[in-house]
């Protein structure tokens, strides 16, 4: 095999030549990627500026332009504000008001609407973790080969609409629904139940729709864990419940909580499923906003209540992207 | 140890609670009568309906460009996003970059809808561009809420791919740029067709951000049917509803079927290694 | 003549790492390193699991950037030198095999990247293949491969552009135990063949001892000793290596003679004087450790002729013997408490024990056989 002699000279990589510095010749390219690179424009920092300079663009500063409106007054006109400062006979004038966060404290319908939406978000949220923690172990605890057709059970509605999928309730739950028809059938109610248009129409659809929500953290930690565990405890004489409690419970904690997060913060702010199957007196925050926005044209309102509940959901939110972050560390190790 | 049947029992049950709406909005569908509650016959009435009425034909075109270009542009800026999270280590900002990631997952689409209409109010006032609202708008809207799904997705298939594969390339003499061309974007090329569904999922459904940030002449499909909804029910939107479950579940069929072949044929391959 | 340029004074080293540190957050991971390599050497770095030895070969191919020190490669200062720009090529422990591509074309990738014209990119990928005898899996894709073949490509890939310097991570790691033992010697014939040099990084002892020119004995990031596989083997510069190659009996007492060409030890353990023929660097009445392989100790029922010099001789009771086939091993116990070591090859038929478990014997070794050691 003469071109395995290494004595001979074929062309050798660039690079790799006898006695040369390894520095490859320079071609146009190399010289281009000089320049860039004293310009401090490696292609790392170039990939870096794209979804930066997007997020920073359309997430980023549009936070701040809602903070800045809300203390802006409303006004008739397009938009319908005023500017916050203004050049009026060669001084500055600084229009900043709180009358959209006055209005919050004033009237107590934003207030009733902030702690029902709360309270309606943590009662799904619960709802979720009761029916879902059982459904993610089954899958987890399933035979593998199963486990991959179980989680896309779970995930299939998901990419049905959600909107059809609160309609199909609203098709359940109404007067002479499917639901209040059997329970007449079946005798155990003489008239039908006011559900449609009701917080309880609310609960149940907000636990239906996020339900897969809660599953798949839940079944991404049940599943990583260590099954010989609960054998170990069962061989050292833990009764299953008595093992589920003390092994299983605390270890699937991360998932318990990023599933909760995942489900309580949008949950919260949730406008569709309350002004499809809420009453006109379930008052939810977000259904609050939509009508000031879109009914009232308060855009300063409808900016200070955004502020108001971003304010109540910064807490969540960082826990949250805590638990995200773990991960992601945890990959990168 | 003996295993409890009841998980699997209660993973039953809250099957057909998932399934059950569904279901009956399918067989619905095909019911010849207004009621949604009294089988009266079979009848293709609906989409009959359905077909005839070209607002909702228009809208659901409409969506569907829009979904194609959201996922288009969501998948280039989620997949720079998640290889930065994934393999760029630290770098300035990347708290917060992480934090804007991660953020549009949870958060309340009123919020980020009002912030991005504001934002393109307050930028029409400044530069005079995007000039009113409409298309473009909605699908700048989108591209920033479904980027962050992608970026998780495509993170999570980076963070379990193996780093030395991108390293050999890099040994053998392929620049940063070459590497992720050659090596990881095929690699990863799965989670990418993953991402750009999910993108595109969720741009096709999105009501309340497109609500704010949509102009007159822009009226998507979710816009669409939740108006109509609202007033009460409406037979056609069950018609509507088994087409879009009729896709997806012939989508999920031939995935599935796909990979059922290539995991099978990858079997036999691998059971065949090392034999001439 | 006798490859040992590492004693030639002329000879300039191929790679030189200088003071070289390395640091994750406050953890040193290689703490403090100088190595001189040379060309054509078979060098493997040997260590326990992180001793360091991945980032030391990482550090040489470009991955990481050390912390503190130098290194050059050619005599060329690599710091900042990007690994596609470095003459080095290197063969991954999990082998790294692109598993989107055939065979062919991972041997081909590095070639590529070079714009080497596809003719000779052709010929070359095909030489490789016939040199690991892998021409007829050319077109099979990673999968399809087992894991002695991966292997095999794995290496074909990392010498197709000809490296000056390949770096080889666990290479024979993966493999079970025959073709290890089988693959060492392609190994050495392929690195001969081409006269590539070679830095190795292992964990089996055996394996460096079978391959090495030369072997760094790797220990919590620093290095404790370099040296040719006798010299570790024999002249262990400290316990730890002593310890680490193979086994050894440690015998700890006090120097009684210290003379240039002779060392007198009185240890209470051993239960005699341990007379050394080697020079200890240590002034009379220094604590030191005398250690002396298993195999150089000979254990015999009848009491030796010069045991009454009460040099190199003592005796124990025999307490566990371990039949291997070709030798035995016996735990022989001292007076003192002390267990010790002694191999013994079966010259005769095993059905007559010579020495059986509870006897008395004595175990008596040559001058030649211990080593002083300090720490
Ligand atoms: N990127 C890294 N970050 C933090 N610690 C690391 C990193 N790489 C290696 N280490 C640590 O350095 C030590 C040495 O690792 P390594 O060089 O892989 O050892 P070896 O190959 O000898 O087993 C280990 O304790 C390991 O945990
Ligand atoms: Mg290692």
């Amino acid at each position: 095999m003469p071109a395995q002699d290494p004595s001979q000279s074929s062309p050798v990589p660039a690079g790799a030549a006898a006695g040369l510095p390894p520095v490859a010749p320079r071609t146009l390219k190399d010289r281009v990627l000089g320049v860039t690179r004293r310009l401090g424009l490696t292609g790392r920092g170039g990939v870096i500026l794209g979804p930066y300079a997007w997020l920073v663009l359309f997430f980023f500063i549009p936070f701040l332009i809602v903070l800045k409106i809300s203390v802006a007054e409303p006004a008739v006109g397009i938009p319908p504000f005023t500017k916050l400062v203004e050049w009026v006979d060669g001084g500055l004038d600084l229009h900043i008001r709180f009358s959209g966060f006055q209005a919050l404290f004033d009237d107590d319908l934003y207030l009733l609407a902030y702690l029902n939406s709360l309270k309606i978000a943590f009662v799904s949220t619960l709802c979720c973790l009761v029916i879902g923690y059982p459904m993610a172990y089954a899958i987890a605890t399933a035979p593998e080969k199963r486990r991959g057709p179980l989680l896309m059970l779970i995930i299939l509605p998901f990419w049905t609409s959600f909107l059809i999928r609160v309609y199909a309730w609203m098709s359940i739950l109404k007067d002479e629904g499917l639901l209040n028809n059997l329970l007449m059938g079946l005798g155990l109610i003489h008239e039908p139940l006011k559900i449609l248009y009701s917080d309880l129409a609310v609960y149940i659809g907000i636990t239906y729709s996020y339900l897969p929500f809660m599953i798949l953290p839940l079944y991404a930690t049940l599943e990583k864990m260590d099954h010989t565990l609960l054998e170990a405890a069962a061989d050292l004489g833990a009764r299953p419940w008595k093992s589920f409690l003390t092994i299983t419970l605390p270890l699937s904690l991360p998932g318990i909580v990023a599933g909760s997060l995942l489900v309580f913060i949008p949950a919260v702010g949730e406008f569709v499923i309350p002004s499809l199957l809420g009453g006109s007196d379930t008052l939810m925050i977000g259904r609050e906003l939509w009508n000031l926005f879109f009914n009232s044209r308060d855009w300063p309102s409808a900016s200070a209540v955004a502020i108001a509940l971003l304010a109540f959901l910064v807490g969540p939110i960082m826990i949250f992207q805590h638990f995200q972050g773990r991960d992601q560390d945890k990959g990168a190790a | 140890m003996r295993k409890s049947r009841l998980p699997m029992v209660l993973l039953g049950v809250g099957l057909a609670f998932l399934y059950l709406p569904i279901v009956l909005l399918v067989v619905y569908s095909f019911n010849d009568n207004r009621s949604l509650t009294v089988w009266t016959g079979f009848s293709l009435r609906w989409y009959h309906e359905l077909l005839a009425d070209s607002q909702m034909l228009e809208a659901a075109w409409l969506s569907l460009r829009i979904a194609f270009a959201t996922a288009c542009g969501a998948v280039v800026l989620g997949t720079l996003a998640g290889l930065m999270l994934a393999r760029f280590g630290a770098f300035r900002g990347r708290a917060l970059f992480a934090g804007m990631i991660s953020a549009p997952l949870v958060m309340p689409e009123v919020i980020m809808g009002l912030a991005l209409l504001l934002l393109f109010v307050s930028a029409e006032q400044l530069v005079g561009w995007p000039a009113g609202r409409g298309v473009l708008t909605i699908i700048l809207a989108h591209i920033t809420f479904t980027m962050s799904f992608v970026a998780v997705v495509i993170q999570s298939r980076l963070v379990s791919m193996d780093v030395s594969l991108e390293e050999a390339a890099m040994d053998l003499g392929a620049r940063p740029a070459k590497v992720f061309f050659v090596i990881t974007l095929p690699i990863i090329a799965p989670a990418i067709v993953s991402g750009w569904l999910l993108a595109f999922t969720l741009s096709l459904d999105d009501l309340v951000i497109t609500s704010f940030v949509s102009g007159p002449g822009s009226t998507t499909l979710p816009m669409i049917v939740f108006s109509s909804i609202r007033l009460g029910l409406k037979p056609e939107i069950n018609a509507l509803a088994t087409i879009v479950v009729a896709v997806v579940a012939t989508g999920i069929a031939l995935a599935g079927f796909l990979e059922a072949r290539r995991a099978r044929i990858r079997e036999r391959e691998e059971s065949q290694a090392g034999r001439v | 003549m006798k490859f040992e340029p590492w004693h030639d004074p002329a000879a300039k080293p191929y790679v030189q790492i200088e003071k070289v540190t390395k640091r994750f957050g406050d953890f040193t991971a290689v703490d403090n390193v100088s190595l001189s390599i040379y060309r054509g050497e078979f060098f493997s770095l040997l260590g326990g699991s992180g001793s360091g030895k991945t980032t030391l070969l990482r550090m040489l191919a470009g991955f990481e950037q050390p912390t503190e020190g130098r290194i050059f490669i050619d005599g060329v200062d690599m710091a900042g030198i990007p690994p596609y720009d470095r003459p080095v090529n290197m063969m991954f422990q999990s082998y790294a095999l692109f598993p989107h591509m055939t065979v062919e074309n991972n041997v081909a990738f590095g070639l590529r990247q070079d714009g080497v014209p596809k003719d000779e990119i052709r010929t070359r990928v095909a030489e490789m293949l016939e040199l690991v005898k892998l021409t007829p899996f050319a077109k099979r894709k990673p999968h399809q491969l087992s894991g002695g073949q991966r292997q095999r490509v794995a290496l074909a890939r990392s010498l197709v552009k000809k490296p000056k310097l390949l770096l080889l991570d666990e290479p024979l790691g993966a493999l079970d135990k025959r073709l290890r033992e089988q693959t060492q010697f392609e190994l050495v014939n392929i690195q001969e063949k081409l006269g590539v040099t070679f830095v190795v990084v292992t964990h089996d002892q055996e394996e460096a001892m079978t391959m090495s020119s030369r072997i760094a004995v790797m220990d919590h990031g620093h290095i404790a000793q370099v040296g040719t596989p006798t010299e570790i083997y024999e002249y262990p510069n400290s316990r730890f290596t002593a310890e680490f190659i193979g086994s050894v009996n440690v015998f700890e007492g006090n120097i009684v003679e210290s003379e240039p060409d002779h060392s007198l030890i009185r240890s209470a353990e051993a239960g005699c004087d341990l007379y050394v023929t080697h020079a200890a660097h240590l002034a009379a009445g220094s604590h030191c450790w005398v250690a002396i392989r298993p195999e150089k100790v000979s254990i015999t029922k009848e009491r030796p002729a010069d045991a009454d010099t009460g040099r190199n001789v003592t005796r124990g009771v025999v307490r566990e013997i371990a039949y291997l086939g070709d030798i035995s091993i016996y735990q022989i116990d001292l007076p003192s408490g002390k267990r010790v070591r002694a191999t013994a090859p079966n010259v005769t038929r095993r059905t007559e024990l010579p020495i059986t478990w509870d006897d008395e014997v004595w175990l008596c070794w040559r001058p030649f056989a211990g080593v002083v050691l300090t720490d």
